[in-house]
């Protein structure tokens, strides 16, 4: 238990100011722009607005830079910051089927209806460190082709669906309430909505983490990257007052499907199961370990046993979150002088004894 | 499909008038009885009342349905609430968070919300519009909240609605509250007030 | 929770309302900068009365298991809002993605014109069209870079 301390009100404002002087950095080096940041950090923007649980790029950039670019205290402001805002309402699911596609792969087929478009990816590059962008100026310009890609683009996962290979994905009851974890406290067993809201504010880091834990045994359930499409979707929200559903306006979302071989079960046949994965930007890493996670924590659903740690769902949901965790280990830092005083008193006492334990046994020998 | 329903102006200043009246609420629930005054800034659509529009304006959201007696249903009114609140309007009183009718015809409290043991808050918080609200003669209220006794006037109540108010206060932890409304004068009567009529 | 979208709508009703969905959606997506530039070229502009201040809040986005399945939270978006109404009568909306208080405004503003018969034309013509032209620039444009990636994997044959 940490205690209450009073005093120390100078020595705060000044590592505030020194902190404030230190983000600065060297006042001859021009100082940064949200612009700069939104444009030039995006996949930190994106990373921070995913797990900030807000889609606002102008915010996250502000958020990261206060923080340094330390995107775990942005993603804090950020969710701190959201609460102050009111919350007008639900919006409808988007549907990425509708998605205006700029990048989409899949790993299970090559000859996939609509194309793989790699899109702006890093698969392709060397890892070798690039000393022109050192040199700074830079202005590349990408390659455009004749026409665009075709709009509408099916989901891999459909292909395989007309088969009946894969298990569907139906839409629940609209009539039934969503579980929000902003509004209620988890309950164990969690639905699928519970984990899936838990997994998109997730840590990313935790997310990688666990579903590689995967791959590597623990609960291995044969993933393949049935699809990764990255693009922009409308967002549909129907107001109270108006009754009707408008578009206000339009996010960058990833989606990553994950299929995954399941040898079948009493009540279900041998099929395909699935995985999801949804970020706001262009979370790749993050969408992947997310579908990984999700389809690791359907396995009770499956009738599989849960022995591995990315199958048990309250460990994965109660620490997924990065803002709780950090808090909670950074609170370590608060005073604990009380706490310590006692522990003192007691490894004292103990020490105490047992050298008066000792000094008896030596005696007797 | 022009909009030209007449919409009233809700708070002129929503972010101080809402938590004002929020705080006139929670004195109101922590002092049964006693009689709050919520400042005359709203004209809203007849037939609500100034104190009943303005506890919604404060307290309902999108994520409150209201359910309306069948009098309160006017276009007006309903376009008044889901405009300034974003919140439905719902067809059955078990549905609501918050509920607006009259004294005289308020229905039966156990057609609201009573919540759960795990969740008692998600009840039903019954609004009623009366003819008049003074301190003085009429119901005597003890219970948390209250020294010894304290004597409200509630003129316009249905008069059988105290034996459904025990039966209610039977249901401890869950149970509706209710919030008395005569113009812009309220007054609450929490699940755990007693009521005697004299 | 229950909410009752669509009650029985005559087809007059039910275009109309698919238009106003069309041009607030466009409002909506139009970069401010595109919005404000039109409208300032705009030669008569009417007034109005602001029924709700430009309020900024948040809209839950949701997605679906599976792009098709069961419902879920994503997270939230930042959205500004605003109602007006002009003095002959019709009330216009303005909800619109981020934080820009002139955007929902004149997307209100141009709402409740929009509303008005006699005005829509004229108006379609000086900012809707325009706005429209514009997004499905800046989307071809995107969606040509992208088409430039597209690729044929081959399969080789696999070594024993």
């Amino acid at each position: 238990m940490y205690v209450a301390v009073k005093g120390g009100d100078r020595a705060i404002e000044n590592s505030q100011k020194l902190l404030d002087e230190e983000r600065r950095g060297d006042p001859r080096v021009p100082e940064l722009s949200l612009d700069q940041i939104r444009e030039q950090m995006s996949l930190a923007v994106d990373r921070v607005m995913t797990e900030g649980s807000l889609y606002d790029p102008e915010l996250a950039a502000l958020a990261i830079k206060q923080a340094r670019g330390d995107l775990v205290e942005a993603i804090f402001l950020l969710r701190a910051y959201r609460t102050t805002l009111p919350r007008f309402g639900v919006g409808e699911p988007i549907d990425t089927a509708k998605m205006a596609v700029r990048r989409r792969i899949s790993a299970t087929y090559k000859d996939l209806p609509g194309g793989q478009l790699l899109g702006a990816s890093f698969d392709y590059t060397h890892r070798l460190l690039d000393f022109a962008l050192a040199a700074g100026d830079e202005r590349p310009v990408a390659e455009i082709a004749p026409e665009g890609v075709e709009s509408g683009m099916q989901h891999v996962a459909d292909i395989l669906d007309h088969e009946g290979l894969i298990e569907r994905e139906d839409p629940d009851d609209e009539n039934q309430p969503v579980f929000d974890l902003t509004r209620e406290s988890p309950r164990y067993p969690a639905d699928r909505a519970a984990r899936l809201q838990n997994l998109a504010r997730g840590d990313e880091g935790w997310l990688l983490a666990l579903g590689y834990s995967t791959q590597r045994g623990y609960g291995n359930n044969h993933p393949f990257a049935g699809e990764i499409r990255v693009g922009e979707v409308a967002v549909e929200f129907a107001p109270e007052e108006l009754g009707f559903p408008i578009e206000i306006g339009e996010i960058t979302v990833t989606e990553c499907e994950m299929v995954n071989q399941f040898k079948g079960s009493a009540q279900v046949p041998p099929q395909f199961t699935r995985g999801y994965g949804l970020t706001f930007g262009h979370c790749e890493r993050k969408a992947m370990g997310m579908a990984l996670v999700d389809r690791a924590l359907r396995a009770r659903d499956f009738g599989e046993a849960t022995e591995a740690p990315a199958q048990d769902e309250e460990f994965v949901m109660a620490h997924s979150d990065n803002v709780e965790a950090s808090g909670f280990v950074q609170h370590l830092k608060l005073p604990h002088y009380v706490d310590f005083q006692a522990e003192l008193v007691t490894v004292r006492a103990l020490r105490r004894k047992a050298e008066a334990a000792r000094a008896i046994a030596d005696a007797a020998e | 499909m022009t909009d030209t329903i007449d919409l009233r102006p809700g708070f002129a200043d929503p972010v101080i008038e809402a938590q004002n009246v929020f705080r006139l609420v929670l004195d109101a629930m922590a002092r049964p009885g006693r009689i709050a005054t919520i400042p005359e800034s709203l004209q809203p659509p007849s037939p609500l009342s100034v104190g009943a529009a303005a506890i919604c304006l404060a307290l309902a959201d999108h994520d409150t349905p209201i359910w309306l007696a069948p009098e309160f249903r006017t276009p007006s009114a309903i376009a008044f609430l889901k405009f300034h609140c974003g919140c439905p309007i719902v067809d059955v009183p078990a549905n609501a968070a918050f509920a607006i009718a009259n004294g005289a015809t308020v229905p039966a409290l156990d057609q609201f919300a009573i919540g759960d043991d795990a969740w008692p808050e998600t009840s039903t918080t019954v609004i009623v519009q009366l003819d008049d609200l003074a301190v003085g003669d009429g119901l005597v209220l003890s219970g948390p909240g209250i020294e010894t006794t304290h004597r409200l006037n509630a003129r316009g109540l249905r008069v059988d609605v105290w034996g459904e108010w025990r039966a209610n206060q039977g249901l401890f932890p869950c149970g509706v509250d209710l919030i008395l409304v005569a113009g812009n004068r309220i007054a609450a009567l929490p699940r755990t007030t007693t009521v005697s009529e004299n | 929770m229950p909410t009752e979208h669509s009650s029985a709508a005559t087809p007059e009703q039910s275009a109309e309302r698919r238009a106003r969905q069309r041009w607030m959606s466009i409002l909506a997506k139009a970069e401010f900068s595109d919005l404000d530039t039109l409208w300032n070229n705009l030669p008569s502009k009417p007034t109005w009365t602001v029924v709700r201040l430009p309020e900024i809040g948040m809209v839950m986005a949701r997605g679906r298991a599976g792009g098709t399945g069961q419902r879920f939270n994503l997270g939230e978006v930042a959205v500004t809002r605003c109602a007006v109404q002009l003095e002959f009568g019709a009330v216009g909306f303005g909800y619109v993605m981020g934080r820009n208080r002139r955007h929902a405004e004149l997307a209100a503003a141009v709402d409740a014109m929009l509303q008005t018969p006699s005005r829509r034309d004229a108006l379609e013509r000086a900012i809707i069209a325009p706005l429209t032209l514009r997004l499905d620039e800046k989307r071809l444009n995107r969606s040509r870079k992208a088409a430039a990636t597209k690729v044929e994997f081959f399969t080789m044959v696999r070594g024993s």
